[in-house]
Order: structure tokens, then sequence, then C-alpha cells
């Protein structure tokens, strides 16, 4: 198809694998600029020692003052003892301002009271990845952060070596300080800044990192760093910001993606009180980035919401999404007997199989778009000054901002300088930096002036990279003895431009578990789609953990057997299903999670009428996760969730409170959006704030019991794996309390719509 | 001009559209950004400040009405020394925030249940906190961080 704009589909594809949020075997096709780009993640040793050594004092995030000890651009060590460690990537609520220090601090060996924090400016070239998304900050860091403090430890040693005029064998450090024991002699780290800045920088490779019995940080629990700033009101999001000579700006966009500005009443909206300009912006034809539509420029925000709240515009929307949710969910239903036109997994003969069958299970599964709706609205604080431009923004990508706004604007990436700051929230939203580009653009059009873009929270919910809805249709056959011999799948999906799925709509062939079975098919279908559609956290992960895990109980219950038992079966022996591949899915890790999850359950006790226990397991990201649900349900199908039970193998866990905090708040989101569903009509998103999109209030929230099994491999990351289980745990129990199986997502429709069992 | 009365000080605000919401004069006028925008329609309680010792949502109150009440922000709750209430500590120690962005609106909330209410039940909880979304959903914590500051009010906290 000739789409008259440009998804965002083909941005997203390049993010994530610039981020290493693709799943392996996608992301082994990476090309030659995103391998060097992501070079220190991958642990290139040369751009690491690069990194680290040599040149690091002059890549230092400021030069040093005097006396300060600045090893690489991650930490300083002032001659006062303060340490300043930067943490290079945005903070979105995910907690990696505090993880991220915490990792340097420990091989530093630092007293973490010492330590302040800062965000790294914006520099990927020294800090190499600088992106929140994929559940990849943590494993993509790991080894560079370790390096980094532990080369400044060393340095720090050598120092304190000769001026004790003792082997550096015979020191050890602790809580900021170089210790002799033999002589009970210890020298402060601000004591040693001077020394220490004169010592040469050690072979990366010849640097010890601690061994996990050593670690005195990682593991624990800690506040977050801005908790201070925040409880007391502290100007810290791209929101709160205000520079000298700025405007208020807003921006609106024609409410169906692609529509342009016909006529706008400009005239009039510029006698509005307090406003100082209204124009309109061609855009570029990217959805990523800039799409046509009306800017005012007032003094306050105020006077620019209200202007834009009288602002007319005509548009022509010829080209624009006359996308339907209504029509959708019709042609998905007819074609959900039929298979797929196009086969993603095709093993074994899976006709034969399902006619052989014993026992058949059919089932259509469907889901909704959702939207990120931040608390935070997206917003952007941008100059752009003739031959340079400076930009503060909420991101999760901001080394993304430096690119494009070089290129939209024709400049060398070293005259665009951006700033991150704390985001009020991100879930995948702020990956793409569309309202950054808005910015800047509208401070190009003004003329140069600085301009804060704040969108209300209707642009919000009517702008968004969407969470596709979807749909699946199973059918899975059972031999004699109850096991599954046969699984078919046919997904009906979307595609932007005709040959691949849209971002967040698609499903692998490694979906767990076609890779075990021996008769099986996945084949799939894809509508036509114009609604931009983007990462929600755990993208693709989230709805199709739904789908499958359900089904799975499905079949496990038409079996007559145990689920936990069934999908332990499933897994088979403990082995990784990618050999060689550590970000693959790890039958034993998963097996690991199934049963102390059921053992903390108390899996197979009698419950009380009308409650019911469910279980789920889904491994994305990395991560391996299995969850419980025990719920109940009323008489009016109202399902109350008790208590979740999460128990995740992720490696070591670096911040225990942050992770904690983080699976709390994934089991809340998850079944805040099992309710949740926008319309879609003539491309128009129905809902428009909160009282029409309910996420989930303080009631009905559940207990939430958390377990970590720290494994001995590296860790990973948390921000999505522990999302994808919630919603089938929770259906799955819901069918245990009441027989009633929910297919379709928001739940509360599917139960409202079927009759008891 | 008409005066408005913020944290203990008065201040003079231009007052020539009486209907303009106090969150943004507190905001873009008198910089107290700690009160934030989610809504802007009174349904997510970021903009909560106490008018009178009540929680009020900023966002839907003209600062026509709030001219001449007492008016207290997030800035405003610790005292002058520094020194942080009972409420604010416990999510301190709590670490109740993730993004953080909803948080000043959530302790606004709390603070004022705890004044009139030192011990809450779980219910009072729910009923008082209802008006205010976590998107991280941190509510989990929310809940721990008002028991625990309840329980430091009894010991002679200040709330």
């Amino acid at each position: 198809m000739n789409a008259p704009f440009i998804s965002a589909d083909a941005y997203f594809t390049d993010v994530m694998r610039e981020i290493g949020a693709l799943p392996m075997p996608e992301r082994t096709q990476l090309s030659r600029r995103s391998i060097l780009k992501i070079g220190v993640a991958g642990g290139a040793g040369l751009v690491l020692a690069f990194q680290i050594g040599g040149a690091g004092k002059a890549m230092a995030a400021a030069p040093p003052v005097k006396g300060e000890f600045v090893p690489n651009a991650f930490l300083r060590v002032a001659p006062s003892g303060r340490i300043l460690i930067y943490s290079k990537s945005p903070e979105i609520g995910q907690g990696i301002k505090t993880a991220f220090p915490l990792i340097i601090a420990e091989e530093l060996d630092a007293a973490w009271t010492d330590v302040d924090i800062e965000q790294a400016p914006i520099n990927p070239a020294v800090y190499g990845r600088q992106s929140a998304g994929g559940s990849r900050s943590i494993p993509q860091s790991w080894d560079q952060l370790r390096q980094a403090g532990a080369a400044a430890r060393a340095m720090l040693v050598s120092a304190a070596a000769k001026d004790l005029r003792v082997p550096v064998s015979e020191l050890t450090t602790a809580d900021s300080e170089v210790i002799h024991q033999a002589s009970g002699r210890k020298i402060g780290y601000g004591d040693l800044a001077i020394k220490a800045a004169a010592q040469p920088v050690p072979d990366v490779k010849a640097l010890k990192l601690k061994t996990r019995d050593q670690y005195k940080l990682i593991g624990r629990s800690f506040g977050g760093v801005d908790n201070a700033g925040i409880v007391t009101g502290k100007p810290l999001y791209g929101i709160d910001l205000k520079i000298p000579g700025m405007v208020y700006a807003t921006y609106t966009k024609c409410p169906a993606v692609g529509g342009k500005v016909a006529s706008a009443n400009l005239d009039a909206i510029k006698k509005l009180p307090g406003v100082k300009d209204a124009f309109v912006l061609e855009g570029n034809g990217l959805v990523a980035e800039l799409m046509p539509g009306v800017a005012i420029l007032a003094d306050s925000t105020w006077a620019a919401f209200r202007a834009k709240s009288a602002l007319q515009v005509k548009w022509d929307e010829s080209d624009a999404s006359k996308d339907s949710w209504s029509a959708t969910v019709a042609k998905a239903k007819d074609l959900a007997g039929r298979n797929g036109n196009e086969e993603i997994v095709k093993t074994g003969d899976f006709d034969g199989a399902y006619k052989g069958a014993v026992k058949k299970v059919e089932a259509f599964y469907s889901y909704p778009f959702v939207a990120h709706a931040t608390m935070e609205p997206m917003n952007c604080t941008a100059h752009f000054k003739g031959d340079s431009a400076e930009i503060w923004a909420g991101t999760q990508t901001p080394e993304r901002i430096l690119s494009s706004t070089a290129k939209m604007l024709g400049l060398a990436e070293n005259k665009v300088t951006v700033h991150q700051i704390r985001a009020g929230g991100g879930f995948g939203r702020r990956l793409v930096n569309d309202y950054a580009a808005e910015a800047i653009a509208i401070s190009k059009q003004a003329g140069g002036i600085p301009v804060k873009l704040t969108w209300t929270r209707e642009d919000d919910m009517a702008h968004d990279f969407f969470r596709p809805g979807g749909f699946h249709s199973f059918k899975a056959g059972l031999d004699a003895n109850g096991k599954m011999v046969a699984l078919s799948d046919h997904f009906i999906t979307f595609t932007a431009d005709g040959k691949a799925p849209v971002t967040g709509g698609n499903i692998p062939k490694e979906e767990f578990p076609f890779p075990m079975m021996t008769d099986a098919v996945l084949t799939q279908t894809m509508l036509p789609l114009m609604t931009p559609t983007g990462a929600w956290r755990a993208p693709r992960s989230n709805t199709n953990a739904f789908a499958f895990q359900s089904f799975l109980h499905e079949v496990s219950a038409a079996a007559g057997r145990d689920h936990v038992e069934f999908l332990l079966e499933l897994l088979g022996e403990a082995r990784w299903l990618v050999p060689g591949n550590d970000g693959a899915l790890n039958t034993g890790r998963a097996a690991g999670v199934i049963k102390l999850a059921a053992e903390k359950a108390g899996w197979g006790r009698s419950l009380p009428k009308g409650r019911g226990l469910g279980m789920a397991f889904y491994f994305s990201h990395a991560g391996h996760f299995a969850e419980t649900a025990e719920v109940s349900v009323d008489a009016n199908n109202k399902v109350t969730v008790h208590k979740v039970i999460v128990v995740g193998d992720i490696g070591p866990i670096i911040n225990m409170s942050s992770s904690i905090n983080q699976t709390e708040g994934a089991v809340i989101d998850g079944i805040s959006t099992m309710n949740l569903e926008l319309s879609i009509e003539k491309g128009r998103i129905g809902e428009g704030n909160f009282d029409e999109y309910p996420i989930m209030r303080i009631t009905g929230i559940p207990e939430v019991e958390t377990h970590f099994i720290q494994s001995e491999y590296a860790p990973t990351g948390l921000g999505e794996p522990a999302l994808p289980p919630v919603a089938p745990a929770v259906a799955n129990a819901v069918f245990m309390a009441t027989g009633k199986r929910i297919r379709q997502m928001p739940f509360f429709k599917a139960l409202s719509t079927q009759a008891s069992a | 001009m008409i005066t408005l009365t913020v944290n203990g000080r008065a201040v003079e605000v231009d007052d020539s559209d009486p209907s303009t919401p106090l969150l943004w004069v507190l905001r873009d006028t008198l910089d107290l950004v700690g009160t934030k925008y989610g809504c802007g329609v009174g349904q997510c309680g970021a903009c909560t400040v106490h008018i009178n010792n009540v929680p009020m949502r900023s966002c839907s109150t003209p600062i026509s009405a709030a001219a001449g009440q007492r008016i207290t922000t997030i800035e405003g709750l610790a005292k002058d020394d520094g020194t942080l209430t009972a409420v604010q500590k416990a999510w301190i120690d709590l670490d109740v925030a993730q993004c953080g962005y909803c948080q000043a609106g959530q302790i606004m909330t709390a603070t004022a249940l705890l004044r009139k209410n030192p011990k809450p039940t779980d219910e009072q909880i729910n009923t008082a906190m209802f008006g205010n979304l976590c998107r991280c959903g941190t509510y989990i914590r929310i809940k721990q961080a008002i028991n625990a500051a309840s329980e430091s009010i009894a010991k002679g906290g200040v709330a």
C-alpha cells in the first residue's frame, strides 16, 4: 500500500535494535552501524577500554576542578571525599538513576552516603547506550559500569600504595577508604584524589571484579535518589522547566492521523489574551516526528490551553486514517476459522495430528488497543538558536533526539545539546520523541525563541503510539493420555506497510510452546492499519501471554490435568531453548519459577466456593516469571483479585526495594490494563481523559508477594517481564472460581456477556 | 490583582481572567511546580493542594475561589528549617515513588486525611485516596506509608 505518511514502525525497529530490545534471534541480524553503537554494551573490550581508559579524562562529563580525581566519564572524587556518580540513562520510574550508581559504587567500594548522583550529559560516543527500553539497561550496562568503578578503585589503591610505601597486594578497600590492615592505617578516597589522578589507567582486562559474595550494596534495599526532591515538590520533571525568555506552547494535530490543516481561525486565536503567536506547521510526514498541526504560543500554559479550546481547525482528511475497531473485530471473527496466508511456524503434520486427537479444544481470543497514559503528559522545552539547538526532555531515547533533531534542522550532531530529565512515566511511550520534534520545530518557526510545549491530557490520549489490539484463533488436540499433540494459532494482527506487522503486534516463531511441539502450525493475517502503534510495556508479550497462557490452561483443563504438572511436562528437561543464547528461554529456570510459585501459593489446596487460584508463566525480556492469582467473583461478575504471588528469575537483584516496587507496579498495571480498551472509529480515538479511560485506583488492589530466584546468571531487566503473566493468571483463576473462561480483554466485558457455566 | 495566601505568604496575582485555575498560577506564576498537571478535569489528583486544610483539585479551582483562602502546596508542608512531616518521611522510608509524578498529590491527600483522622482504617484510606491516580501502581506502598505515618503520629510525629 502507499501510505501518505510514514508510520513509526521503521523508527521502532531501529530503536529496538539500537537498545538491544529485540529478542536474540532477531538481534543477531544487526547492522554494522548498530553494532558500533552498542559495542560497549556488547562488551567490546576496545571501546570500553577507550571509555574508561586513558581517554577518559578528556571525556569527563565536565572538566575536573583542582584536586579532583576524574578517572572516567562515570565518576569524580572531590578532595572533600564526596563522590559524584553520573547515571547515564533516563529515569522514567524504573529506578535506574539509583541502580546504575549502585553498581559503580559497589566496585568502587564507596560508602553510599558519600555518593551524589547526577544524570550524565547525552553523548553516546562516551557513554554508549543511553536509552531506557526493552528492560535492557541493566544487562547492557552491567560490565561497563562495574569496570568503570573497578578502574577508579584500582587507581585509588595504587595511589595509596605509593603513599604508604606498601605493595598493592597488602591493601583493601571499604566505605570509601583504602585500608592497610597490617599497620591499621587508612586513607580516605578524598585524600587520595590528587595522587590517584596521576596514576596510570589500568587495563580493563586486568581489572578484578568482585564476586557476588563480596557485594556490600548490590542486592540490598536503597531508596530512590530523588525521593527527597519528590516529597518536597522540587522541579524534577520536564514539565517543571522554566528557562529565560521561554513562551508556552500547545500543538493541535488532526484527531485522525494523517489529516492536514485546511484552514484554522488563526487570526481570532492571535487576538485572545496572553496569546503571542499562532501558526501552522506542515510536518515532515513522519508519524514518529512531526505531523501537521497548529501551534499556539502564549505567556502561560493556561493562556495557551484556553486559546487551544477556542481553536477551530478544518482538517483535510483525504489521506487520513479511517480505521475502525468495530469493523476490524467483525473482520477478525470472519477470518478466525481459516488459516492465515502467512506461515510463521510449521512443524510436523498439524492436520494429521489434530484429526487423530482424542479430544479437541478450540478458542478465539481478542484484545483491544490501549494507551500508555503516563501521568506526566508529553512535553518538551526546546530552543532553536540558528546554528545550534538545545532540548530538555523527559524521554526514553535521548540520543535519538540528538540524531533526529540534527537531521531535521540540518545541523551537525555536536550542535545539538539534549538534557535528559526525569520523566513522569514511560512504559514505552517516550521511546518516540514526536513531542520533542514538535517543540524544536515550533521554536524554529517562532523565530528562535525558547518554547515549552505541553500536551493536554486529551492530546496525550489522542496521539499515542498505542498497544495494538489483536486476535488469536487456537486449536489444540489431546491424545488419550491428555498430552497436547497438536497446536495451531491463526494470529490476526495489523500492518502499516503491508510487509511486516505493526510495532507491538507481532509473534515470534519461538513463542512458547511452539518450540516444544512436534505437530504445530502458526499462521498470520495482517489487516491494514494507520493508527500509530508502539512499544507498550512488554510489547507483544503482554498480549500474547494473555492469549497463550489462557489457552494452555483451557487445554490442561480439557485434559483434566493439573496445570502446573501440564506446564512442567511441556517445558521438558532443563535446557536453553536457543543453545548459546543466554537471552533465550531456559526451561530449567522456567520450571524453577513455576515450582516455587506453586509452592508459595499452596497450589492444590482446597479453596472456599467462589474462589479460584490461577497460574501463568511467561518468558520475556530475558526474565522468567510465574505468577499465581487468587480471585473471587461475585454475583454481578465483579472480579476481586485477593492475592498475586510473583516468582521471577532475572539473576541477581541490584536494588531490592525498587525491584519489589517495580514488581508490585507491574501486577497492578496488569490488572488495570486487562479492563481497559480504546474505541477507534473514523481514525479517531474515542477516549479523551481519565473519566473515559479508568486506570486502576487504590481500591481493589491485591496483596502482592514477590520472590526472586537470584540465579547465577548475569542480571537482566525488570521493567517489563513481571507484567505479561498477570492477566492470564487472573483469567485462569476466574475459570477455577466460576467455570467461566475469559477470552477477551477487557475482562469485565467478557464476563458480562457470558452466562453462568 | 487579587491576593492569594500560599504557604503562609501573601502574593498578588493578575486576575484579569478570574477563571484561571489555581494550578497554573502556582506553577507558571509562582514557580511552585511541585503541584502537577495530570488531567485538567479533577480526575487524577496530581494537582491536589490544601485550601483551608481541605484537599482540593487546583486544576478545577479558579483563582477567584481561592482568593482570601489559606492555600498550602507540597512545598509548604515541611517546616522552614527543612524538617519533613511524618507523611513525607514515611514516603521516603517506604521508598514509595516510582516515576514520582503523582506523589505530591498523593502526599497532600494523605496529609489531609491523617490530620483529620490520625488512625484511618483500610476502608477510610481507600475512600480518601480514591481520587489520586498512580499509573506506576505504587498503591501498595502508598498504603504502607500512610499506616507508617499514622504510627509515627501516634508517637508524637507531625502530620
